[in-house]
């Protein structure tokens, strides 16, 4: 499993109902439903990963995460997972309030704009960080939204939300020393765990 | 003489005839004492009679629908493109049944068979049917072919509310459930459009009531101006738009109301007239009448969710973008509903400029999905 699953699915306790925002090809459902019990829906655009979804078995609903969540009930799910997703969403900040109010709890991963790489690009180049991990140039990438991990926990604090876990990962999701020490500096991706202002 | 047929068809069919005499009782009150269903199957029915697939019409449909009745027939069934050897309901996997419903015109009993109490055709004395009663008589022909639970039943349109309403009436008797360009119930607007067609046939002179084959003639105006208005409704702008534009006939305009010029209006007139010569009025109020009155959630004061509380099925919903008689926004409402009752749902939005008949076209990655969701079904 993708390595930023792994990590993942160690937070979504075993039979509880998950939604998974930017499902992809399903990896993630198909495995909590074999190994954890789990059930759950995900929402996906990309026609080749429904496909893949659909022949996996998963729950796979074609859904633009873009157009609201609007459909889905107030605290219906226990977990709602979105990862890698929220830089390319047109409103991050309004899909974030769907997800804590739709999940009793959220886990986003993201990737941390404020990685000493992309400083140091943008500082010395003067131009768009790109890299193998983000391979586009600025005018054709999917990612409109990139933020830091301080941003993040800006607009987390903004709407109310709790913070219940941070993990700073390096591109190969280890979680080592000096993520650990600096982790806006030296973390490549969050891995965030948070609840809405309500839930317990 | 079969070698005449393609590779990936099921080939020659013959339909069959089945005989019930176990009154049915209607929705409407009414029964009826005997009657008879005419079905068509593709493929076998394995030993443990897990693989049977139910095939589910929609309004203007009928039991045959894949494969040929002779070597001769132009076109072979309306679901050719999803039926056969290697395609997504697969005959090499499943047993595949197809039947018309009753109050059809293609062999089952209907307005135009002869009604055993007075000795003349039923006309516009046959009862009107419901989706539900549909179903109940297609859980009597599956009892009848051995099939004790469907692997999955299948239908678009109209035939995608009979497999909604199978999982809702047999959770037990039914594992998965393909809607497809469907509805849980009609919009004022899809009513409207009934309506006008309704009205086409029953302000015909010739329709004489209902009982016009006692007199010898057909409504052939109204169920042509009715089919007229339907064919509108499966098409998409975009569609007759490419299909006909503003193309004439001719090079110039007549400058009169007669004659035919624009090349739609070729098209909707030889639509009407072929359909006016194989369906049967009655028939077709009947079927208008079996969508209009389609409204599970109605017993649950419209609650969806809670209609499908007790459905076990897993479910496929698909949609197509241009599709304006039955819009992905209502197949999302059913999908909305089976996410809240918590069960197992597929949704498919597919691009596709064909409008409501998508579902009858081998859209590439409409047979793709189909194929995928009818592979991971287990017999």
């Amino acid at each position: 499993m993708r390595a930023d699953l792994d990590i993942i699915q160690d937070w979504i306790p075993a039979g509880s109902r998950v939604l998974d925002l930017g499902c992809g090809n399903g990896e993630l459902l198909a495995w909590l439903a074999e190994h954890k019990g789990v059930s759950g829906y995900g929402l996906e655009i990309d026609p080749d990963n429904i496909a893949q979804c659909v022949r996996k078995g998963v729950n796979v609903i074609e859904q633009n995460l873009d157009k609201g969540l609007g459909n889905f009930a107030s605290n219906s799910f226990d977990v709602v997972v979105m990862t890698q997703s929220l830089q390319a969403l047109h409103f991050p900040d309004k899909v974030l309030a769907e997800m804590l109010r739709i999940g009793k709890t959220c886990i986003i991963t993201f990737p941390n704009f404020a990685h000493w790489r992309c400083r140091w690009y943008l500082a010395s180049k003067g131009r768009m960080p790109v890299s193998d991990f983000l391979p586009y140039t600025w005018y054709n990438t999917p990612n409109i939204h990139f933020c830091t991990f301080a941003d993040f926990e800006r607009l987390c604090l903004a709407q109310n939300a709790r913070l219940l876990d941070r993990l700073a990962v390096d591109r190969d999701h280890l979680h080592g020393w000096a993520s650990r020490i600096w982790p806006n500096l030296l973390g490549e991706i969050g891995i965030y765990r948070i609840s809405g202002p309500s839930a317990n | 003489m079969s070698t005449a047929f393609p590779q990936d068809s099921v080939g020659l069919v013959t339909p069959q005839v089945l005989h019930f005499a176990d009154p049915l009782p209607l929705a409407c009150g009414r029964s009826l004492a005997d009657y008879q269903l005419v079905y068509e199957t593709y493929g076998e029915l394995n030993a443990a009679c897990s693989n049977a697939v139910l095939i589910c019409h929609a309004l203007s449909g009928h039991h045959h629908a894949a494969g040929y009745h002779s070597a001769d027939e132009r076109k072979p069934g309306w679901w050719d493109s999803c039926i056969g050897p290697g395609k997504p309901i697969d005959t090499n996997k499943f047993f595949v049944v197809s039947l018309n419903n009753l109050g059809g015109c293609n062999g089952s009993t209907g307005p135009s068979s002869l009604n055993p109490a007075t000795g003349k055709p039923f006309g516009a004395d046959f009862p009107v049917m419901t989706v539900e009663d549909w179903v109940h008589s297609q859980a009597r022909l599956a009892d009848a072919l051995g099939v004790g639970q469907w692997a999955a039943v299948v239908g678009g349109s109209l035939g995608g509310m009979q497999a909604m309403q199978w999982a809702i009436s047999y959770p037990e008797r039914i594992r998965h459930c393909l809607a497809i360009a469907s509805a849980p119930k009609l919009s004022a607007q899809n009513i409207a459009f009934n309506e006008v067609a309704r009205q086409a046939i029953l302000t015909d002179p010739e329709f004489y009531g209902g009982h016009f084959q006692e007199r010898g003639v057909i409504p052939k105006r109204g169920l042509m101006l009715a089919r007229m208005v339907g064919h509108i409704t499966y098409l998409s702008d975009d569609a007759m738009g490419e299909k006909f534009g503003r193309g004439l006939k001719s090079e110039k305009l007549n400058y009169d109301f007669h004659s035919v010029e624009f090349q739609v209006e070729s098209y909707l007139r030889y639509q009407g007239e072929e359909f006016s010569g194989r369906f049967d009025a009655n028939t077709y109020l009947l079927m208008t009448k079996a969508l209009d009155y389609f409204d599970p959630a109605a017993a649950f004061d419209g609650n969806l969710a809670q209609t499908l509380a007790g459905v076990q099925a897993d479910f496929c919903v698909m949609s197509f973008t241009t599709d304006w008689r039955f819009s992905p926004a209502r197949s999302r409402e059913i999908v909305d509903a089976l996410i809240a009752a918590r069960k197992n749902v597929c949704y498919l939005e597919i691009d596709a400029p064909q409008g409501h008949d998508a579902f009858l076209i081998p859209i590439p990655r409409y047979l793709q999905a189909f194929s995928s969701y009818m592979n991971r079904i287990a017999i």
